[in-house]
């Protein structure tokens, strides 16, 4: 017995490691079929992974300080100059970060349509589901802290702008909003708060959700591009799926390549365009903040504005802002319910019928509109390309239950397919 | 009582109470934690009532306070400005400045003390932006019906010289007119309207 056995042996023997390494990884059987679109949920976590490497670096020279220094510039805004200009290799890690929260997103949402496409919020997987939009939440409310400790102008306006979301509440919404800010308007308590938030909360609640979702995952198995079962036709001896394979090392080496593409892709933008022409780091933001000057136009960074556009595109009511604000949250909410609103009675796009296909690709579509027309000024002919995008965006999910239904699905077939 | 015999109903309700209990001294425990991220005392005191010269603002100009963190105005209007604003009425959402977003001793035409000087929170209605001065009358970007005012560049919300908010714009209400009063010598008081002393 070699010693490398012994040393496992000897673990094993006061803590699960062999069990856990087949249970996760050489034992779990994956469809065989997975294709392109497999790739995002591994790239997630790796870029969580470097999002908390960088950001463990940046902290030891950042400040979440919002007073004046000597030259009269904020705090805050100098150390991030400073880890840009003056730490070594600083600005490499400040713009993977950067570039990372943006890339985060990007995966997520491919991985979220892989979902919509294959069915994989469908039963068994409901829970599997909801624990991805409770991270997407809480990556959401990451991202949206993280803006605010550059302490730019548009870190401040931004803030500024979603913290006054929560004021349009009825009868709380003023108090509620005092309280996130710790101050009658964004300041230094604002500042720290979110910092600790960035830093510490947020990224346990995140750790411990994405530990939650893949357990789900592994407790249910992998959904396939063919939206069947593999689980149904076990080799009756062993009981592993006939059309599985393990994910170690078929899948971890198949991850690799796409980890590879992506890291091409990612090096480009953080050495050549790190601020993706504003949309990435936007301009403004290199101001510091001014509470007194607000700047001539306000987007949301490119992630959130699907949800902006939503909530522009909703006139005030009854003296109020509060149901543009509602819309906001219930187009955010609604995907949670999406695993009771699909009647389908196939899962993957393959075999749905045409009524399904053209209501994705409207979707699709408004989804992309809507990110557009949020990071546009407002217009006339713009407000109305929101509410019609608007419109499809709730019409998709809230009619889903009729159309899924009456759709003419083919024969799913019993085995996967190539 | 043998080992086996187990009063069910006594082991529920000691479940429920512990478990109620405890939940009562987690949700105690959690008050100090939610009251921490309130304004503390010194964010308070800095919410104190500010004084101001404005003797030395010139007509039709602007005078930019600072008032818990947010900006106040204080704008010295002409008497064409003031003449300007009767003409908006049909134009505005709340001409009559029905919702409070002022001191009842504002709610008058000029939405002001002394006609000439407002004294507005410049702070949109609708999120929160600061909208910029605009007195000239009909520039090309605001178009014909312009007769001076105030503009979000954030959203477009477009408010008159007494800070009344236009229709069809996104801000609900009109801007704020904090409580103030005006002292001796030309000085003003912004977050404090009391009488006396």
């Amino acid at each position: 017995m070699s010693s490398l056995t012994k040393l496992v042996g000897w673990i094993d023997a006061r803590f699960p490691l062999t069990s856990n390494w087949k249970a996760h990884l050489s034992e779990y059987y994956a469809p065989k079929n997975f294709n392109f679109w497999y790739f995002f949920g591994s790239l997630a976590l790796l870029v969580l992974v470097m999002q908390i490497i960088t950001g463990i670096f940046l902290t030891m020279n950042y400040m979440p300080d919002a007073s004046l220094n000597n030259s009269g510039v904020p705090v805050a805004f100098a150390s991030v100059e400073y880890i840009m200009r003056d730490v070594p290799w600083g600005w490499l890690i400040r713009y993977m970060h950067s570039t990372g929260a943006s890339a985060f997103f990007i995966v997520v949402y491919l991985h979220m349509m892989r979902g919509l496409m294959y069915g994989s919020y469908r039963k068994p997987r409901e829970l599997l589901w909801i624990f991805g939009m409770l991270i997407y939440l809480a990556l959401m409310a990451e991202a949206f802290m993280g803006y605010l400790l550059p302490w730019g102008q548009m870190s401040f306006w931004g803030a500024q702008v979603i913290i006054n979301l929560f004021t349009a509440i009825p009868f709380v919404g003023p108090d509620i909003s005092l309280w996130i800010r710790g101050d009658y308007v964004i300041g230094e308590a604002t500042l720290n708060r979110f910092f600790a938030f960035h830093v510490i909360a947020v990224p346990l609640v995140l750790l411990g959700l994405v530990v939650a979702h893949v357990l789900a995952l592994h407790e249910v198995g992998s959904n396939n591009p063919d939206g069947i079962e593999i689980k149904k036709n076990k080799d009756p001896v062993t009981h592993i799926p006939l059309d599985g394979i393990p994910f170690h090392p078929y899948y971890t080496v198949k991850d690799i390549v796409g980890v590879v593409v992506f890291l091409m892709v990612f090096s480009a933008i953080v050495f050549f365009a790190p601020d993706v022409g504003g949309y990435f780091l936007e301009a403004n933001n290199f101001i510091p903040a001014d509470p007194f000057k607000t700047p001539p136009h306000i987007a949301p960074v490119w992630y959130f504005t699907p949800f902006y556009a939503i909530l522009r595109a909703v006139p005030p009511m009854f003296g109020s802002q509060f149901p543009g604000v509602v819309a906001m949250g219930v187009a955010v909410m609604i995907l949670f319910f999406l695993p009771w609103l699909d009647r389908g009675n196939v899962k993957s796009i393959r075999y749905r019928g045409t009524v399904y296909k053209v209501w994705l690709g409207l979707f699709v579509i408004s989804f992309i509109g809507l990110g557009v027309l949020g990071v546009l000024p407002v217009t006339p002919l713009y407000t109305i390309y929101s509410r019609i995008f608007s419109v499809i965006y709730f019409a998709f999910f809230f009619l889903m239950p009729w159309y899924t239904k009456i759709d003419k699905t083919k024969p799913e077939p019993a085995r996967v397919t190539g | 009582m043998s080992m086996s015999e187990v009063d069910r109903s006594k082991r529920r309700f000691l479940i429920a109470a512990t478990t109620a209990v405890g939940g009562v001294a987690a949700v105690g425990a959690a008050i100090p934690f939610v009251m921490s991220m309130l304004p503390s005392e010194r964010a308070k005191a800095a919410g104190a009532p500010v004084e101001v010269d404005i003797s030395k603002i010139e007509p039709g100009m602007i005078l930019n306070i600072e008032w818990q963190g947010k900006p106040v105005w204080v704008v010295n209007r002409t008497k064409e400005m003031l003449a300007s604003l009767s003409k908006l009425d049909s134009m505005l959402v709340d001409p009559n400045s029905e919702v409070p977003q002022q001191p009842d001793y504002c709610k008058n035409p000029t939405r002001s003390i002394k006609p000439e000087y407002l004294v507005a929170v410049g702070i949109c209605t609708h999120l929160g932006c600061s909208p910029t001065y605009r007195p000239e009358v009909s520039p090309p970007d605001l178009g014909p019906d312009w007769l001076g005012g105030f503009f979000c560049p954030c959203h477009g919300s477009r408010f008159d010289l007494a800070a009344r908010v236009y229709k069809g714009v996104p801000a609900p209400t009109n801007l704020v007119i904090p409580k103030h009063k005006y002292l001796a010598n030309g000085r003003l008081l912004v977050g404090d309207d009391s009488k006396g002393a």
